[in-house]
């Protein structure tokens, strides 16, 4: 049991210290085999864990100690692995899509020529996403969670001659880090709080403090809220919400593989893992949930609007992913973790298979992302065709309520619109995320319908030629010599077996890991499926109520999303051509979204212009002319003897300096001495 | 193991007496083989030094909260030569006795002027500040941490950049400054205690309105040394006109002098004082964390980006301290000792691109992930150890002085923690610069990854920074009791 954990979290960083230091000397195909077969070894013992756990006999929550981290006083950290449901759910998540991303970067990565390193970054990133999730204090959480930023940062950057590939790197390390600040501080708060930042002391004594207060910045704060509110703010920034959200459309700047692993199916979502972790602590924060539940509402609407204007295929997922998480947020923020973790879920298959079969058409189109480019498509890549729409279906939750089948996100997006609804009743805020939550699923619907319909249906609006080759997002920076060959053969082509077969998985997941896990996650077992690792406070009803909302509640998710499918598949489909004349209109409303409610311009306009003007200030006139001018430099202008010298800048009298220097010196001792001996 | 500590602090001194031998027999013979063993001479000199200290630290009883290793010999009257180390200062000794063969090695191909002068230097300087961590006097002390500045600016003034006569000018100044006040203070301190020993200095109950002149004085002294802001401008123009070995000690060492001063004895002799100017250090300390990131933000010599950073970095060590709780005091200690690793490390990777192109100006380089990648790699790592990423030593340091400073003032705490997004902005963009996008610039065509020497050099920063980042409790364990015991007397002292 303990060889088989361990075992499962070290196993991708010996892969990665493999690749990445000896990547060169051993050459592509070892590093390659090493990589992904080290992640193929932790995805079984992942689904062995979790089985063991849930359904086996390993105890249902066991941490194992490793070795000390930091230990002064009370301020106690250990290297630890903590198992139990939330745990093993997310190593399941974890190894089996950067399992499944490993095997299809053969593919997709075949022409470049950094093949190790890009492995290697990909081990990484997945040992700091375990050291998270297996985490049992806030400083090893914290060490997963900047891990996981680094890993991101370097491959957002991994094509990094391109400028706009640094530049999206450093953006989503920074924005991250303004989470980071929140969540620092939040710890502090947790530590000086309760003098424990383990979450084994840390959560029996939560309730103890419920309704006191705290001080902090000289206001009186209700404590509990205090401690969740700032650490939410890291979650915000590790997940892309509202405010904190711009970086994950330029994290797009990564290879594909790596916007499907990181940016879609875990990185972004461990801030949904953090809040629900912590379902102890945020249950006795009731100000902090409403904060929440209208974050999460917001960002699934804001996110979903943009989601319909933009013409990469990769932004289009990327604002679906900052979308969905809106949903996993404001499912927490009702206090239905479980659903949220469900969604989570469930999400990080379809919406790895909306990215890996986005990078299959990329491929397959010479590195093409403009939808507006594509079209007519399903002829030439079938089985991306056929998964693409299996992703989408999953993704617009269509299901049959009566009978309760359906794809992965019926189940889990409708328990979370279910549960925002039930919370409704007495909670005004929980009822706006229930209305926010059904338009933008039929915004969900219609943008993902409009994906699919613009790259696969419709005329072909590819093969004029390869004149707008620059604009291709994803272009291999160090492949010009396989864009030639392209260049002769501008058919789009299926991706090869590599890439095709973790596509197929990832759409049996999409099919069926609602269905499958749906009784377990949020149904009638999942008081055994749980066993305690998700706590809802006694007042908590909001999962039961959910199972008994009224049948237009259960109907609605179907219905809008429908809606939406139809609208899209009237603009797209009918009447080709409509959307393009919608959008060459630039009515304000298509320019607001199409320019991301002008997020960035407003950030570049304050922050980062700021930070510029008052660096230059302090520099050049608080460092030169203030400090300077008053001290060393207007001293040396008054002494007109040393300021000749220094004009002369004569290097010979560096020895009269040195001189003068250890005459001083010499006096002042000799003063000293004299002062003793008296 | 008495005398070991008189050992280590003047061993290099055989070094010195080694190579002033080498000069004496070697007169008219072949320059550059004479370069050569003196090279080898000091190298094997401050390797001894290491093992000695290293040595030092193994015989070390971390349990034992005071002084150890004590020697007293009656010196002349008034003053005593006494030297020893407790936890807070053992270390220090250890990182210095580190960096100096790494000093060494850095200059082995890039220094050709007066080699065997440059070599003295060194070992002078390495006696001198081993013996500052040392002295247990006041007098001796005085003598150690002022004789220290004359090498450092003797190695800036000589060996330095094209305006080094500014810097080593600036640098004098602004000691100075500091040195005469101190000085005075220590006449003070000596007339009223009637003694200069500095464990007894540490019992004595100085009246807290005399408290806070000597408190001031002391206080400008190490603040220079630091440097807070706003006393902090010397130092990026040292930084920039002083050679890659000289920047090493400055940043690694030189600096901790003023943070290892408050310690011994602003907070212990002083604790009234202390405690009534706490908000000033703060108030200097985060403004050092704030204004100077956004300072290193706009450089564009990648030399005074990285001296900048090192002000703000200080701005951790200050407030931590003055936190005058176990963890912010451990964690300004650990602060000191990390950042004395890996701002030299990211000081030696300046030099190796200096050494190769002679220039700093960052916009000169760009792309250099291109030809350099083992390069790229290890001046990344030293970057995400500025930038604080867990895993690294970099990271302990800044979230324990802060959580220390949290349980005083949550404002400091604040205020501070916004140096962990401004830090990522600096160090990154300098990053980028300088690493990634094309070669671009032609003279950059046929620049060379690193030498096995250069990675030698590397080696044992890279090991320190990454054990130290997961392993912290090696330097706790040894530092645990002695912080303890003064954070003890200090809460005592003013009644907290």
């Amino acid at each position: 049991m303990n060889a088989i954990v361990i075992a499962l979290v070290f196993a991708p960083l010996l892969g990665a210290l493999i690749a990445g230091l000896f990547g060169r000397r051993i050459g592509n195909l070892a590093s390659q085999s090493v990589t992904t077969g080290l992640l193929l070894a932790a995805c079984a013992l992942s689904w062995t864990t979790f089985y063991q756990v849930i359904w086996g006999d390993w105890p249902g929550h066991f941490t194992l100690t490793l070795a000390p981290f930091i230990e002064v006083g009370r301020f106690v950290s250990h290297w630890s692995i903590r198992i139990d449901t939330m745990s093993a759910v997310m190593l399941v998540v974890v190894t089996s899509v950067s399992a499944l991303v490993h095997v299809y970067s053969w593919g997709y990565m075949a022409e470049d020529p950094d093949r190790p390193r890009f492995f290697a970054y990909l081990s990484l990133f997945t040992f700091a996403m375990l050291m998270l999730v297996t985490a049992a204090d806030f400083m090893q959480l914290f060490f997963g969670w900047e891990g996981v930023g680094l890993a991101s940062y370097l491959l957002i950057g991994f094509w990094f001659k391109k400028p706009s590939a640094s530049a999206a790197a450093i953006k989503a390390f920074v924005v991250n880090r303004v989470g980071d600040f929140g969540f620092a501080l939040g710890i502090m708060t947790v530590f000086w709080m309760f003098g424990t930042i383990q979450f084994a002391e840390l959560f029996p004594m939560i309730a103890a403090k419920a309704g006191t207060h705290w001080s902090f910045i000289g206001q009186s704060w209700s404590a509990i809220d205090l401690a969740c509110g700032l650490l939410f703010i890291g979650a915000m920034g590790k997940s892309a919400q509202f405010f904190l959200h711009t970086w994950l459309p330029d994290a797009m700047e990564g290879p594909t593989p790596v916007s499907a692993l990181i940016h879609a199916a875990t990185m972004v979502t461990a801030g949904v893992y953090m809040v629900c972790l912590l379902s102890p602590m945020f249950e006795y924060a009731p100000v902090t949930k409403q904060i929440v539940t209208l974050i999460g509402a917001v960002t699934a609407l804001f996110a979903a609007t943009v989601g319909l204007a933009q013409n990469d295929i990769k932004r289009v997922i990327a604002y679906s992913t900052c979308s969905q998480l809106g949903y996993m947020f404001f499912a927490a923020g009702v206090g239905a973790y479980q659903a949220a973790m469900f969604h989570l879920f469930t999400h990080a298959f379809f919406k790895a298979l909306l990215f890996l079969g986005a990078g299959s058409v990329i491929h397959g189109m010479h590195h093409e992302q403009d939808m507006r480019k594509m079209g007519g498509l399903w002829k030439y890549l079938p089985v991306t065709y056929a998964v693409m729409v299996i992703g989408t279906l999953a993704i617009t939750g269509f299901g049959i309520p009566g009978v309760e089948i359906g794809f992965a996100g019926f189940y889990s997006k409708d328990a979370i619109i279910e549960s925002a609804y039930a919370a409704g009743q007495h909670n005004p805020i929980a009822y706006f995320a229930f209305i926010v939550g059904l338009l933008a699923a039929a915004l969900t619907a219609f943008y993902s319908w409009r994906l699919a319909f613009m790259t696969f249906h419709g005329t072909a609006k590819w093969g004029h030629g390869h004149e707008d080759h620059g604009h291709a997002h994803d272009a291999h920076a160090h492949s010009h010599g396989e864009h030639d060959d392209h260049a002769q053969d501008h058919k789009p082509h299926e991706s090869p077996f590599a890439m095709l077969l973790p596509l197929i998985l990832l759409a049996i997941g999409a099919i069926g890991a609602g269905y499958a896990f749906v009784e377990n996650f949020v149904g009638e077992e999942r008081n055994a499926f749980w066993r305690g690792a998700i706590f809802n406070a006694p007042t908590n009803h909001v999962l039961e109520h959910a199972h008994h909302s009224p049948q237009w509640v259960v109907m609605a998710p179907l219905v809008v999303s429908m809606l939406g499918l139809a609208i899209a598949f009237f603009v797209y489909v009918l009447n080709e051509g409509m959307g393009a004349r919608v959008a060459a209109r630039r009515g304000p409303l298509h320019t607001f979204f199409y320019n991301k409610w002008f997020f960035d311009e407003l950030y570049e306009a304050t922050f980062v212009r700021a930070a510029r003007w008052l660096g230059d200030v302090f520099w050049k006139v608080g460092d030169q002319k203030i400090i300077d001018g008053l001290g060393p430099d207007g001293v040396a202008a008054v002494s007109a003897n040393i300021g000749q010298r220094l004009s002369k800048g004569q290097s010979g009298y560096v020895y009269h300096y040195a001189f003068v220097m250890l005459l001083g010196v010499a006096g002042l001792l000799s003063y000293a001495l004299w002062a003793w001996a008296r | 193991m008495t005398g070991i500590l008189s050992l280590i602090t003047f061993s290099p001194m055989l070094g010195v007496a080694a190579l002033l031998a080498l000069r004496a027999f070697s007169a008219g013979k072949d320059a550059a083989g004479v370069a050569h063993s003196a090279k080898i001479i000091a190298l094997v000199t401050t390797l001894a030094t290491l093992a000695l200290s290293v040595l030092l630290v193994a015989q070390f009883n971390a349990q034992e909260a005071g002084f150890q290793f004590v020697e007293t010999v009656n010196w002349f009257s008034g003053a005593t030569y006494r030297m020893g180390v407790d936890g807070i200062s053992v270390l220090f000794v250890l990182l210095t006795a580190f960096l100096l063969p790494i000093c060494i090695l850095a200059s082995w191909e890039s220094i050709t002027d007066r080699v065997m002068e440059y070599l003295i230097a060194f070992l002078l300087l390495e006696t001198l500040v081993i013996g500052v961590f040392c002295a247990l006097d006041l007098v001796l002390f005085y003598l150690f941490f002022e004789g220290g500045l004359v090498p450092m600016f003797l190695i800036i003034g000589i060996w330095g950049g094209k305006n080094r006569v500014y810097a080593a000018y600036k640098f004098f100044l602004y000691t100075l400054l500091g040195s005469v006040l101190m000085l005075a203070a220590i006449l003070a301190m000596a007339s009223i205690a009637k003694t200069t020993s500095i464990p007894d200095l540490m019992v004595f109950k100085f009246d807290p309105k005399v408290q806070i002149a000597l408190w001031l004085a002391f206080f400008a002294s190490f603040a220079v040394k630091m440097p807070m802001w706003p006393v902090h401008t010397w130092l990026p123009d040292a930084h920039v006109e002083a050679p890659t070995a000289g920047s090493v000690i400055l940043a690694g060492i030189l600096l901790k002098m003023g943070g290892y001063g408050f310690l011994r004895f602003l907070l212990p002799m002083f604790p009234q004082a202390s405690q009534y100017f706490t908000p000033l250090v703060f108030a200097m300390s985060v403004i050092a964390v704030v204004y100077t990131s956004l300072v290193a933000f706009r450089q564009t010599d990648i030399k005074k980006l990285i001296a900048y950073s090192s002000v703000a970095h200080m701005g951790f060590v200050t407030m931590g301290i003055f936190s005058g709780n176990a963890v912010g005091v451990q964690g300004a200690i650990f602060q000191m000792l990390s950042h004395g690793v890996i701002a030299g490390a990211l000081f030696l990777c300046v030099g190796v691109v200096y050494d190769r192109m002679h220039t700093r100006e960052i916009a000169f380089y760009g792309g250099l992930a291109n030809r350099m990648p083992w390069y790229a790699a290890i001046f990344m790592l030293f970057t995400m150890g500025n930038v604080g990423l867990p895993g690294t030593s970099g990271f302990v340091g800044e979230i324990m002085t802060m959580t220390g400073v949290y349980g005083v003032s949550t404002w400091t705490a604040l205020v501070a923690a916004t140096g962990v997004i401004l830090s990522a902005v600096y160090a990154l963009s300098l990053y980028r610069r300088v690493i990634f996008g094309e070669l671009v610039n032609p003279k950059l065509a046929g620049i060379q990854d690193l030498t096995l020497r250069e990675v030698a050099i590397f080696a044992p920063l890279i090991a320190s920074t990454l054990i130290l980042g997961v392993r912290p409790g090696l330097v706790f364990n040894l530092t645990a009791a002695s912080v303890d015991q003064l954070v003890g007397v200090y809460k005592a002292a003013i009644g907290g």
